[in-house]
């Protein structure tokens, strides 16, 4: 907690390099409409496949969308989802993690259906999840979120029982201290810092899901864009019409890599303890 | 071991998700123009029109005896299906697996070594940027450059070891070579940090003191006691191996079990994916057995 | 030690790479085989039983390893195929057919009258048109083996259109004990008596279907023409080999390492049509049809004077070129039993010229249209039919109408389409598909023109006791005149009830390897007579 934010971290080269890249990808994408001239989802079939020009900066696709103007937008949602998806992937993760950690009679049940999840095929669930219950931003959400849960949740386990073994909580729980009390005050700020570089992971995870179920058509709808979702209708067409997937490939690969440095510097600085078990 | 109690989440899990989803294999089944006659008789001859616990326990008691149905489509017992498409899927991720190790353990004993120079800061930038790339952008440009305009290698297709290793090993390289990106990233990462974690300890400094010669030490001390992690890595990299393996299997036509799973989701064919989703549930039980067992044999620390 | 690990390296990555030479050099001599045709599939083959289900790439199936009674010819003329004469009596009630000679199945035994009887009895049960025959039909009996009679009830003018049908359902013929399965099951087996056996012990449900050579077959003395004359199989072995990747199979084709690409995708055509190896054929001349299809159940498409604004707002031209983008493969087409079919007409068409919003506009506010929600769904996972909701959408709320595009992938859509329930519990109000126009060429084959409502028909639940009374004239008239006068009364009166929308005709083409000729235009998919060069 201490030095979440002192300058220890924002003196890290990773965390400023990845840092930056990835706010100026967020301001790119939250100034999309100001920075585009044209409707993402508007069809225009005359433009089909357009080279890029002055005219479409990055080229058009099949149906004559303004490609540029569709990867920004879809920077929004695919930047969106992986936030959210890490936002509620710890925060459900997290609680699991304590509970099981800290209740000794839970641990065995929370952790088992945690095992079975995890013994699914995270991929395979969130397939299932979408193409079953239908594409929109919350079930893609949801997909992406589940076979993340177990992963926080094992991790924060971890974490709970190291820490009640240190002499201060034991000393704290003979004293009588309420067991909320102790979770909240002792052992959750012990788990921020592992949480904080898991979530890098879990972000720059959504958004390579994300794009995977747009590849085998169980991602989201095409009049909502995503990096993955453009990707994927531009596969057709990969050897004529390159850039439709170049572009956001190229987009997504420079995010997933800024938020996987992000992700290292914040780990160094963070938590060493990580830093032996994953690698520098 | 907790196998039994985690295949059972798994079983009840699946088979809630797919019977409470919406999509009607009989509709599928009877195709686009059907009456809505035809589709009821076909619900019917299924049994999906009978409420969901018999449907369970049904399904349940097959399964304990060692059935697991067969396909709405075509029909074909699931087992027969499954046991038609192993053989692809098994080779793509065993050459994926060995080319991935044979690459990246290298590179991650370089990087250590070398800790702090280009040699080193290059491999781990390469290894950030192998998570970047999705595995089917990568493919299609396989594709295009080896097969399309070098003319080196067939562009799609599986060819069985029955068929003979060079035909074999025509159509395995370049999706083994597209799937194997993130996992020489992810090994040599791991590599490195398992070797710096053992190279600091006080033994290898003795061993250095003794005057062995580096790649002794590299490799018979430091290798050695670095292997756990890197096993066990291996263990949870089989697991994200079958997300890769779907794509790559799609990309480059190979009748696999990911293009089985897929399609059958996509057709609500549930005995399939109820079948494969268990298949890939107790291959991963069985590999986290195999790191137990590994630990115990690597570490004579760990006993059980 | 440096030098040894980079050595270990560049070893493994080298000695693959080799291997992977190697292996494409030998690979190159298997596919120079002349006598295995290798073809890429519109879909994967699940499904065997072509009765038991109307898609396509189990109607193919159909016909390599199954034969039929009768087939049409180029100009869609019913001709005899495994029938070598048939007679109608003077009161046209009885029909009496005989069969070839030396007709066998796969399995040995010969084809009897028993087989075909039962064949059509199950087919009778699951086609549209079989069953408006068969509630014609007084009965089916077998004079001897190779003869068989059928007694109509009154005279019926479609006796020889339904059995020479040549797209799904198509009355096969299988041998009798596979044909008493129950029409709601799949059949067992796969006997049939046409020019092509499977190879079932290399069957891979959705991967790789394999056929070779039935030596046994006789082919008719004819020359082949479409779905009729002699089937001449000049191939030992057929391989249908799926690929999902339109990419991919293109690249395939271009290397040589297929024949045959049924339906190429029309984005990779100018790959194609670059190489001097591939060449681009229309195998399906009659073509495909889009089309609109509204939930009648469902207010307010209960009112048909909101399905006429909406058919106001509709512009064929928009569509074809979002879909399919290139003209030279498209057509509008306001028939609605075909633009190249005997039974083209244009009579009453809307939406083949731009539309007036204006009036549409005026439509939809004198049909007390109150702003309520419309739910068009649609499938993002099917690419053929997926652009056509991107277009419905904008030209719905340009004039005016409260519309909520919900995307789901084909089959959550195929499941959903068939609940009449109100739009809260997961009901729908448009939903779009692409039909052959084969199947759609008259009154009783389109299920998309069936009055019935509840009682039966094609999903919309389309009521209309006039539209019903127009095909029982139509079923019953002999004369082919007054069959296509009874025709244009009917799409009139589809159109002005709005039974579906046209939204027009485009062109599935074939890619084909130069060197392969004898390929057979069909609404269906013929392997006969082709061969390799």
């Amino acid at each position: 907690m201490r030095n979440l934010f002192g300058h220890s971290a924002f003196r890290n080269p990773s965390v400023l390099i990845g840092g930056s890249i990835l706010l100026l990808l967020l301001a790119v994408s939250i100034l999309a409409p100001l920075l585009t001239q044209y409707d993402p989802q508007a069809i225009a079939p005359r433009f089909r496949l357009k080279f890029p020009s002055d005219e479409f900066l990055m080229g058009t696709d099949m149906l004559g969308r303004d490609v540029w103007t569709r990867v920004v937008h879809g920077g929004r949602v695919s930047l969106l989802v992986s936030a959210v998806v890490a936002i509620i992937a710890i925060s459900i993760g997290l609680a699991i993690g304590l509970t099981a950690g800290y209740i000794r009679w839970l641990d065995g049940p929370v952790m088992r259906t945690m095992d079975g999840l995890m013994a699914i095929p995270g991929i395979l669930l969130a397939i299932a999840l979408v193409s079953l219950s239908g594409a929109s931003l919350l079930t893609v959400i949801i997909a992406i979120v589940i076979p993340e849960i177990p992963r926080v949740a094992r991790l924060v386990r971890g974490v709970v029982l190291s820490i009640r073994e240190e002499p201060y909580v034991e000393a704290a729980v003979g004293l009588g201290t309420p067991t909320v009390k102790i979770l909240i005050k002792h052992i959750l700020p012990n788990t921020i810092a592992p949480l904080i570089v898991q979530g890098t992971y879990i972000c720059a995870s959504a958004i390579l899901v994300e794009s995977i179920l747009s590849f085998l058509g169980a991602g989201l709808p095409p009049e909502i864009p995503t990096w993955g979702n453009i990707i994927a209708e531009g596969r057709a067409v990969f050897q004529r019409a390159p850039w439709i997937i170049l572009f956001p490939g190229g987009f997504l690969a420079v995010t997933i890599l800024a938020v996987n440095i992000l992700g290292d510097g914040l780990r160094d600085t963070l938590d060493p303890r990580m830093k032996k078990r994953l690698g520098a | 071991m907790a196998a039994i109690p985690v295949m059972g989440v798994v079983a009840i899990f699946v088979f809630l998700l797919l019977r409470l989803s919406p999509g009607d294999p009989a509709a599928i089944l009877a195709g686009d123009t059907a009456t809505i006659e035809t589709i009821a008789a076909i619900r019917a001859d299924l049994g999906l029109d009978r409420p969901i616990p018999e449907q369970f326990i049904t399904w349940f008691g097959q399964l304990v005896q060692g059935d697991l149905g067969r396909s709405v489509l075509s029909k074909q017992p699931v087992t027969t299906l499954i046991a038609q498409r192993v053989e692809p899927t098994l080779s793509l991720a065993l050459c994926t697996l060995i080319f991935a190790i044979i690459v990246a353990v290298p590179m991650g004993i370089l990087a250590a070594w070398k800790q702090g120079s280009w040699l080193d800061r290059g491999i781990m930038a390469l290894s950030v940027a192998g998570f970047s790339v999705p595995v089917f952008v990568l493919g299609y440009v396989l594709i295009f450059v080896f097969s399309m305009k070098l003319d080196l290698l067939p562009v799609q297709g599986f060819a069985s070891l029955s068929e003979g290793l060079p035909a074999f090993a025509a159509r395995i390289t370049l999706p083994t070579i597209g799937l194997s990106f993130i996992y020489i990233a992810l090994f040599a990462r791991i590599t490195r940090a398992a070797m710096l974690d053992v190279l600091g300890e006080d033994y290898i400094r003795t061993a250095h003191a003794k005057g062995l010669k580096d790649h002794v030490v590299l490799v018979k001390h430091a290798l050695r006691n670095a292997a756990i992690p890197i096993v066990s890595v291996i263990g949870i990299g089989f697991a994200l191996l079958i997300g890769g393996v779907v794509i790559t299997e799609t990309v480059f036509n190979i009748p696999g079990i990911g293009r089985l799973v897929v399609d059958a989701v996509l057709a609500r064919d549930y005995p399939i994916i109820q079948g494969v989703i268990l298949l890939f549930s107790g291959i991963y039980v069985l590999i986290n057995l195999a790191i137990d067992i590994a630990y115990v044999l690597l570490d004579p620390r760990i006993r059980y | 030690m440096r030098s040894r690990r980079f050595h270990m390296l560049v070893s493994a990555i080298g000695l693959s790479i080799g291997l992977g030479l190697l292996a494409g050099a030998a690979s190159d001599a298997v596919a120079q085989d002349k006598k295995t045709f290798r073809m890429v599939p519109h879909s994967g083959l699940r499904i065997t039983d072509p009765i038991i289900t109307t898609a396509f790439i189990s109607r193919n199936h159909g016909y390599m390893i199954y034969d039929t009674l009768f087939g049409v010819d180029d100009k869609m003329a019913v001709k005899p195929q495994m029938v070598d004469k048939y007679e109608v009596s003077g009161d046209k009630l009885t029909y009496t057919f005989t069969l070839r000679d030396g007709l066998k199945f796969h399995n040995g035994a010969p084809v009897t009258s028993a087989d075909v009887i039962a064949s059509l009895a199950r087919w009778g049960t699951n086609d549209a048109m079989g069953q408006k025959l068969f509630s014609y039909t007084k009965e089916w009996k077998a004079v001897n083996d190779k003869t068989f009679q059928l007694v109509l009830k009154e005279p019926y003018g479609l006796v020889l259109d339904s059995l020479g049908k040549p797209s799904s359902q198509v009355p096969f013929i299988m041998p009798k004990a596979m044909a008493d399965t129950p029409a709601n099951k799949n059949v067992p087996d796969e006997i049939g008596s046409g020019p092509f056996r499977m190879v079932k012990s290399e069957f891979q449900p959705g991967v790789k279907v394999v056929y070779e050579k039935n030596p046994d077959y006789k082919p008719r003395s004819e020359p082949a023409s479409n779905l009729s004359g002699g089937k001449v199989v000049k191939v030992d072995r057929v391989e249908w080999i799926t690929m999902s990747d339109a990419q991919t199979a293109t690249n395939a084709i271009l290397k040589g390492e297929i024949d045959m690409i049924e339906q190429a995708s029309y984005d990779l055509l100018p790959e194609l049509k670059k190489s001097k190896d591939v060449v681009i054929k229309d195998l399906l001349p009659l073509g495909m049809n889009y089309m609109l299809r509204m939930n009648w159940l469902q207010p307010p498409l209960d009112n048909v004077k909101v399905r006429q604004a909406i058919l106001h707002a509709i512009y064929q031209e928009d569509y074809l070129a979002a879909q399919i983008g290139n003209p030279e493969y498209y057509n509008v087409c306001g028939a609605f039993f075909g633009c190249s079919t005997p039974l083209a007409t244009d009579a009453g068409a809307v939406g083949v010229k731009k539309p007036d919003l204006a009036k549409a506009k005026k439509m939809l506010a004198e049909s007390g249209y109150k702003g309520e929600k419309i739910v068009i769904m649609a499938p993002t996972d099917l690419n053929s039919i997926s652009q056509l909701p991107l277009v419905t959408t904008p030209a719905l709320k340009a004039i005016g109408m409260n519309i909520e595009m919900q995307s789901m992938d084909w089959q959550t859509l195929v499941g959903r389409r068939a609940k009449t329930d109100p739009i809260d519990q997961g009901g729908w109000h448009i939903f779009h598909t692409a039909w052959g126009t084969a199947d759609m060429m008259n009154p009783i084959a389109n299920a998309g023109v069936k009055g019935l409502g509840k009682q039966g028909g094609f999903f919309g639940w389309t009521e209309d006791a006039v539209i019903e009374k127009l095909r029982d004239d139509y079923a019953r008239e002999t004369d082919p005149a007054k069959q296509k006068k009874l025709a244009e009364a009917v799409q009139k009166r589809a159109y002005e009830q709005v039974l579906y929308i046209p939204l027009g005709e485009y062109h599935q083409v074939s890619a084909l390897r130069s060197n392969v000729v004898g390929a057979l235009p069909t609404p269906a998919l013929a392997l006969w007579n082709i061969e390799k060069k």
